[in-house]
């Protein structure tokens, strides 16, 4: 029997995997959102910055900002949820991704709910695929700021799987 | 408003080098360059969907603004239909209508071009709708 993998390993392989992926989408960089991870849990993160303003008025975040914190939110899930088993499994490398990443998933269509203005704060996603088939996906996200149970925005999205071979 | 303080009054607008082309009586068109740092998938150099949706909320939103007697707005919700990917290097055009306005509500369709036979985008919006007039 050989002894179980050091927690360290794993997570190092966890983390270098996510981090090949986000760093692959320029525009999340542009952003600045990036990614915490609790096991295969992510949260995505959108951390304040006066450039996101779109009514100064108020001031609020610009529309458009939080529609792609969610779209951005909503590829990565997809993507990493689809990576996983194979990530686990260790029939794909951190050092495979880095090398030679995953194709993404594209978006068909996404509809986004705005329930409240988003304050000039930071900002948290959490997404949800509720139906992964070998060439469509239904992706479902949450987006809060300072209560999780006082959403700001929502939106759901339909993805076309990238094709393997 | 001239339509560089229009832009230059939302600093994400600014920050996507957006460019205001037309504007007035519920109709609007806007534009974005093409850039790398809004590009979402490197391997093929298109843009994010998130930028394009940026662009068509900006202009939805624009759109109503222009509508006789408007005041302010907010997106209520936005679904966008991505029908092709964006021509890497190519300006994205977007254009916007209110096509049904109530007391309270602005309907608005869009759709978004770079110069091909075919939008790559459209989208369709519901807009929080404000007068100056005193409500009841």
């Amino acid at each position: 029997m050989t002894a179980p993998e050091p927690v360290q390993a794993i997570k190092q392989r966890r983390d270098s995997a996510l981090a090949s992926l986000v760093g692959a989408v320029p525009y999340a960089q542009f952003l600045g959102i990036y990614f915490e991870r609790h096991g295969d849990e992510l949260t995505a993160i959108l951390p304040y910055d006066d450039k996101l303003i779109g009514n100064p008025q108020l001031p609020a975040i610009h529309g458009g900002v939080i529609a792609s914190f969610l779209e951005v939110a909503a590829i990565i899930e997809l993507s990493w949820a689809t990576i996983w088993p194979d990530l686990e499994a260790g029939r794909v490398t951190p050092e495979d991704m880095a090398q030679n990443l995953p194709r993404l998933p594209k978006t068909i269509d996404f509809t986004v709910d705005f329930l409240r203005s988003g304050l000039p704060r930071d900002g948290y996603a959490r997404a949800r695929v509720n139906r992964s088939g070998r060439r469509y996906a239904s992706v479902h996200v949450e987006a809060w700021q300072d209560n999780r149970a006082r959403l700001f925005a929502q939106a759901t999205g339909h993805f076309l799987m990238p094709q393997t071979g | 408003m001239n339509a560089q303080n229009f832009i230059n009054a939302l600093p994400f607008a600014k920050a996507l080098a957006m460019r205001l082309d037309d504007l007035g009586n519920g109709r609007a068109e806007i534009s974005m360059p093409w850039d790398a740092r809004f590009v979402g998938d490197p391997a093929t150099g298109v843009i994010h969907g998130g930028a394009v949706s940026a662009l068509m909320d900006t202009c939805g939103g624009a759109a109503v603004l222009s509508y006789p007697g408007a005041t302010t707005t907010a997106t209520i919700d936005l679904r966008i239909d991505y029908m092709r990917a964006a021509t890497p290097g190519a300006r994205i055009v977007a254009k916007a209508e209110c096509y049904h306005v109530t007391r309270n509500v602005a309907f608005v369709r869009a759709t978004a071009h770079d110069g091909g036979e075919t939008p790559l985008a459209s989208a369709t919006g519901a807009f929080t709708f404000a007068t100056t007039e005193a409500k009841p």
